[in-house]
């Protein structure tokens, strides 16, 4: 019996232990990130090095606050991952429900074309994108920035709502076609309704991937009116390579809107990333 | 006019035959509507660019010339030629290489330290979100904060000097000795938690069953785990390393917010080294070159992500 117990709390010990490495390894970083946005430069790289701010201070969210050079950043960003994630639901739930419900000719080939789009390298779709955008006159333009977002949002956004329509019963929506009505009014009138859950998911998923882009924004912009939070983040680091306290506030201000809908919409949010690897 | 009641019985049967008919062949339609749409705007933003790529890497001064003339595989071998990117490839498959390596190995160690029942589910569930935290921040933050905590002044090297580990100030990111290391484990930090959330989702899929019957015949824990657990998650440890692969194969932003490729190319991974061509040097035909030698890499690994998960 002795031996039996000791056993046992020797095992809770170590994942106990192991835990709290974990909690280490995956948040201290983030926690000396918003720590050192309430810090002066000067205490950032202070020795000893201390987790608190000695003199805490939110001279660096004032300053991002007073400029509206940064402000418009956040505009940006706000308005571009906004209207992506509408176009992306429209878009997706209509082709999910295409999926979801009929069998028709190339619909194996359409999904296996869906599914590569996911690897597809984004360099390889930036240096055409630039000719194409440049041929078109939308250089510079939120609609280039628009436009190519769609190509990574829809593929998960596809997969993931039509993972979600297949859980739904047939029979939901053939009441309404018994009944005399189109497929239109029982996807809008019916389908949608029940679905809000995996509608949620698809908007957080696809609006934190419009939100992080950076490869296109920093090509396909070249004006400060347009520039997106993470290319005003870069934009800083080059410009005032010492001002890490209003690096990190921006980095704050920057991860907010994914750290609120994450803990939000937690639930979905993580169906959002586990599809497509997962199950597809 | 009165019609004999016959006869509009028959009008109606006809009507209604018709728009049968109509209706059925309208019908077979009905699933190309729904998915047109998407259909359209990606072949209008994949197809059509991936032909625009190749059709550039086949020719000299694409994009800079109007009259770009035909140049054959010229571009493919001045490429090849070019010792920087045989380095990059080199970087870029031991930085994809150690990443999925170890994005497994500490995702996988979370998952299980996650489902063991030995923890407060309470303390379970919130370690549960916090432990996911790395993958919300966007690759430019991360970037920014690995910057802050590896600057030679910043608290690692702080830490390590205190603890005897070293006895100078590293400068992580600027030494062609560390930066390559330093910018991998970055990637180490921000990658780890998609494995650890399916692996989590796969465990807690896992028959109890499985286990009891193995508990019976005399199984360790260790033998439960290598012949049970390991076996039941493969087919998830399989996809998610195949997208893992091709997805840290095209990183970006994080090298190029950290070293820029550098110092003197030795963190130039293909997706900045292609990069610079383009949008630095503006030889976009040698670029497109590149880039399509990314592509062949990225679908051929796509090949067999879509042959497992059909079988599945």
């Amino acid at each position: 019996m002795a031996k039996r117990s000791k056993n046992s709390i020797l095992p809770t010990i170590l994942t106990y232990l192991g835990l709290a490495v974990g909690l280490v390894f995956s948040s201290f970083p983030i926690v000396w990130m918003f720590f050192s946005s309430l810090k002066s430069n000067t205490e950032i790289f202070a020795l000893p090095p201390r987790l608190l701010p000695e003199d805490f201070t939110l001279a660096a969210y004032l300053t991002i606050f007073n400029d509206p050079v940064k402000v418009r950043f956040f505009i940006n960003s706000y308005f571009v991952a906004g209207v992506v994630t509408c176009l992306t639901l429209v878009i997706a739930i209509l082709t999910a429900y295409g999926f979801s419900r009929y069998s028709f000719r190339f619909k194996n080939t359409l999904n296996i074309f869906i599914i590569s789009t996911q690897t597809v390298p984004p360099i390889t779709l930036l240096i055409p994108y630039f000719g194409m955008v440049v041929a078109f006159r939308i250089f510079d333009t939120y609609l280039a920035l628009i436009l190519t977002y769609m190509v990574f949002t829809l593929p998960y956004a596809v997969l993931l709502m039509t993972g979600y329509l297949n859980t739904l019963p047939k029979e939901l929506d053939e009441a309404v076609l018994v009944d005399g009505g189109s497929s239109w009014t029982a996807l809008w009138r019916v389908i949608v309704p029940v679905s809000i859950p995996g509608i949620v998911a698809t908007a957080v998923y696809t609006f934190l991937l419009a939100w992080n882009e950076f490869l296109f924004a920093l090509t396909l912009t070249k004006s400060m009116d347009l520039r997106t939070v993470p290319i005003g983040i870069q934009l800083l680091m080059g410009q005032h390579a010492f001002e890490w306290n209003e690096m990190m506030a921006m980095s704050v201000l920057g991860s907010l809107p994914l750290l609120v809908l994450y803990l939000v919409a937690q639930r979905y949010f993580l169906a959002g990333m586990t599809a497509g690897s997962v199950k597809s | 006019m009165v019609h004999s009641a016959p006869a509009l019985v028959a009008a109606q049967v006809n009507a209604r035959k018709k728009r049968w008919l109509r209706y059925s062949t309208l019908s077979k339609l009905v699933p190309y509507f729904y998915v047109s749409p998407a259909t359209f705007l990606l072949v209008l933003l994949m197809l059509f660019p991936m032909v625009m790529v190749f059709k550039y890497s086949l020719m000299d001064g694409a994009i800079m010339k109007k009259d770009a003339a035909f140049a054959g595989v010229q571009n493919y071998l001045t490429i090849f030629e070019n010792p920087v990117f045989w380095q990059s490839v080199g970087q870029t498959m031991y930085f994809t290489i150690m990443s999925v390596v170890f994005h497994f190995i500490i995702g996988l160690a979370f998952a299980l330290l996650l489902n063991t029942n030995r923890v407060d589910p309470l303390i379970r569930s919130i370690l549960r979100v916090l432990f996911i935290l790395p993958w919300l921040f966007t690759a430019v933050i991360i970037a920014i904060i690995w910057r802050l905590l590896l600057d030679p002044n910043g608290v690692v090297n702080s830490v390590l000097m205190a603890l005897h580990i070293i006895n100078f100030k590293v400068e992580w990111f600027s030494s062609t000795h560390t930066a390559i290391h330093a910018l991998t484990f970055a990637n180490i930090w921000a990658g780890y938690p998609l494995y650890m959330v399916s692996l989590l989702a796969g465990l807690q899929g896992i028959s109890k069953e499985l286990y009891e019957a193995a508990g019976i015949d005399g199984a360790n824990e260790l033998e439960k785990f290598w012949y049970i657990t390991i076996p039941q998650l493969m087919p998830i440890i399989i996809s998610i390393a195949l997208l893992d692969f091709i997805w840290t194969m095209q990183v970006f932003p994080l090298v190029w917010m950290t070293t820029g490729g550098g110092p003197i190319y030795s963190t130039e991974v293909l997706s900045t080294f292609t990069y610079k061509l383009a949008f630095s040097q503006y030889e976009f035909s040698l670029a497109s070159a590149s880039a399509m030698i990314i592509l062949i890499i990225s679908m051929s690994v796509t090949y067999f992500y879509i042959k497992h998960q059909q079988r599945r």
